[in-house]
C-alpha cells in the first residue's frame, strides 16, 4: 500500500482527510502513483501534473525519505520505504509567493 | 419576495453576499475555496440557483466549480481546456513568437437561456464553451484562427479574453474582448469572427488605428438595446451604435478616461457608469478620491458620484470585472476594490455604502436579482 500526503488545497478538492492510501500493481513509480491517484480522485487531474503532457506542474514537488524526488524520471522506482508503505510520498506545493 | 445575491471573487476565495430587496442588511458567506484566486463567478440567467466559479492558483492550476443551490455547496466540474488542434503562436512581449499556453479562466458567461451552456474566456486568449454544465469544454477555435491571431500580444496582465457579451435578440451573435487584441464579433454562434475595432485609437501601439492590437478593458451592453455597446478602453471611453462595427469616443468631461470597468443601468439604457483611474502607470483614483462617474446621456456628459465613497487618501483600483448592477426597481450598483471593499448603491449611484470592507483584493463582482 502506497501512502500519499497531499497539500491542504488538494485534500479539500479531493474531499479527503489525512493520508491517501493507494494499492498499486507493479513496482511503484511516480507515474503509477499519480495515475492511480487521478483515477481514484478525478478532480485532481491537472492539479499535480499537466493533463496532456503529464509533466509535473512547476510549483509542485515530490519528497520522500527526506529526499527531493521531483526531478527523478516519472518511471524511476520510488524508494523501497515508499513502495512498502513505511514512508509516505509527500506531494508538496513549493514555497513561493508571499 | 425579492432579493439580491452579490458574487464576489477575490485573490483568496469567493464570497456570496445576500440581502432582501431593501439591500440594508447583508449576510456574508465565505470564503469559499479559501486561498485560491477566484477570477470570476457568475449565475445562470436561466436558473438563479446555478452558479459557476473559476478557481485557480499558481501551484495547482485551474478548477471550475459549480453550485446548484445558489452558492451554499459546490462541486468541481471539468478543468480540461485544450486548445483545438495545433495551438500555434502569438506574439510575446518582446515581439517573438510564443506558443499559445493555457493559464487560467478569466471570465465565465452562462447562456441566457440554458443553465448547462456556458462560455469561458481564457488566458492565453481563447473562447471555450461547455454544453453539459461545465464538465467538458471545447474551444470555439475560429476566434483564435482569425488571421490576426499570430500578431496578438499580451497586455500587462496577460493575454486574456476577459469580456463575453451575448446578444439576447440574436443567439448567433457573440462579442468578445481581448487584451491586447481588441474586440471580435461572431454572427454565427462562434464559428467565424471578425475584428470590430474601427474607430478605436490607441497611441500605445505602432499604428494607432490598427484593425487589431487595442487594449480593450471592458464592454457593456443593455439587454433591451443590444446594438449599443459601451467600452472602457485602456485610455478612452467609447460607444458603438452598430453592434461594434464602428466606435466613437464619449469620454467628454471625465477627469481621466483611463479605467477598467463600465456598466449600464438596469432600466435606463443610456445611463452608464465608469470609475476613472489616474493613469496606466498609477492604478489608483485621481487625487486619492474614489469617484464613480455616471452619464445619463449615453456618454460625453458625466457627473461624479461621491456620497459615501472615500474622498481622501484612497488609492485602490477597481478591476474590469468588478462592477455590476441589480434589476430591482431602484437600480442597485455594486463595485469591489483591490482594497477589499465592496460598495453598493441602492439608488442608482446617488449614495454608496460599503457592504463589506476587509475582503482580500476583489477581482470580480456579479449580481443576481432574486425572485
Amino acid at each position: 500500500m502506497i501512502r500519499v500526503v497531499l497539500p491542504a488545497h488538494l485534500r479539500a478538492l479531493a474531499g479527503v482527510d489525512g493520508e491517501v492510501e493507494l494499492a498499486l500493481t507493479g513496482r511503484a513509480t511516480q507515474r503509477l502513483v499519480l495515475d492511480e491517484l487521478e483515477e481514484r480522485y478525478p478532480t485532481l487531474r491537472g492539479t499535480i501534473r499537466d493533463r496532456s503532457t503529464k509533466q509535473r506542474r512547476p510549483f509542485i514537488r515530490f519528497f520522500a525519505c527526506e529526499i527531493d524526488l521531483s526531478h527523478q524520471p516519472p518511471d524511476a522506482p520510488l524508494p523501497d520505504a515508499v513502495a512498502t508503505g513505511a514512508q509516505p510520498l509527500l506531494v508538496v506545493g513549493a514555497m513561493a509567493g508571499g | 419576495m425579492t432579493g439580491v445575491r452579490v458574487l464576489v471573487g477575490t485573490r483568496k476565495g469567493a464570497f456570496v453576499l445576500t440581502s432582501d430587496g431593501s439591500r440594508a442588511q447583508w449576510d456574508v458567506s465565505g470564503p469559499h475555496f479559501g486561498g485560491w484566486e477566484i477570477y470570476h463567478l457568475k449565475g445562470s440567467p436561466a436558473d438563479q440557483a446555478r452558479l459557476y466559479a473559476s478557481q485557480s492558483n499558481g501551484w495547482f492550476g485551474q478548477q471550475i466549480q459549480r453550485s446548484d443551490d445558489g452558492g451554499k455547496t459546490w462541486e468541481p466540474a471539468g478543468n480540461k481546456f485544450d486548445y483545438d488542434g495545433v495551438p500555434g503562436t502569438h506574439q510575446w512581449y518582446d515581439g517573438t513568437p510564443h506558443p499559445w499556453e493555457f493559464a487560467r479562466v478569466w471570465h465565465l458567461e452562462p447562456s441566457l437561456t440554458d443553465p448547462d451552456t456556458i462560455y469561458a474566456g481564457v488566458e492565453d486568449a481563447a473562447l471555450f464553451r461547455s454544453i453539459d454544465g461545465g464538465q467538458e469544454w471545447h474551444e470555439l477555435a475560429g476566434l483564435r484562427g482569425h488571421g490576426s491571431g499570430p500578431s496578438w500580444q499580451p497586455g500587462a496582465g496577460g493575454m486574456c479574453l476577459h469580456t463575453i457579451v451575448l446578444d439576447p435578440d440574436d443567439p448567433g451573435r457573440i462579442l468578445v474582448a481581448i487584451s491586447a487584441a481588441g474586440v471580435f464579433r461572431s454572427d454565427d454562434a462562434g464559428r467565424t469572427w471578425r475584428a470590430a475595432n474601427r474607430g478605436l485609437h490607441s497611441e500605445g501601439i505602432p499604428d494607432p488605428d490598427a484593425e487589431v492590437g487595442h487594449c480593450v478593458h471592458r464592454v457593456a451592453m443593455h439587454p433591451s438595446r443590444p446594438g449599443v455597446l459601451f467600452m472602457q478602453k485602456h485610455w478612452d471611453v467609447m460607444r458603438s451604435d452598430d453592434g461594434g462595427d464602428s466606435w466613437r469616443e464619449i469620454s467628454g468631461n471625465l477627469p481621466t478616461d483611463f479605467g477598467f470597468p463600465i456598466d449600464v443601468h438596469a432600466h435606463e439604457p443610456d445611463t452608464i457608469y465608469v470609475v476613472p483611474i489616474k493613469s496606466d502607470s498609477e492604478h489608483y483614483p485621481p487625487d486619492g478620491k474614489l469617484r464613480v462617474y455616471r452619464s445619463r446621456t449615453g456618454g460625453d456628459e458625466w457627473e461624479p458620484l461621491t456620497k459615501g465613497l472615500p474622498q481622501s487618501n484612497c488609492y485602490v483600483n477597481v478591476l474590469r470585472d468588478a462592477m455590476a448592477v441589480d434589476a430591482l426597481d431602484s437600480c442597485g450598483v455594486y463595485f469591489g476594490t483591490t482594497g477589499g471593499q465592496v460598495y453598493a448603491s441602492s439608488d442608482a449611484g446617488d449614495s454608496w455604502t460599503p457592504i463589506v470592507r476587509d475582503l482580500p483584493a476583489v477581482l470580480s463582482v456579479e449580481v443576481q436579482t432574486l425572485s
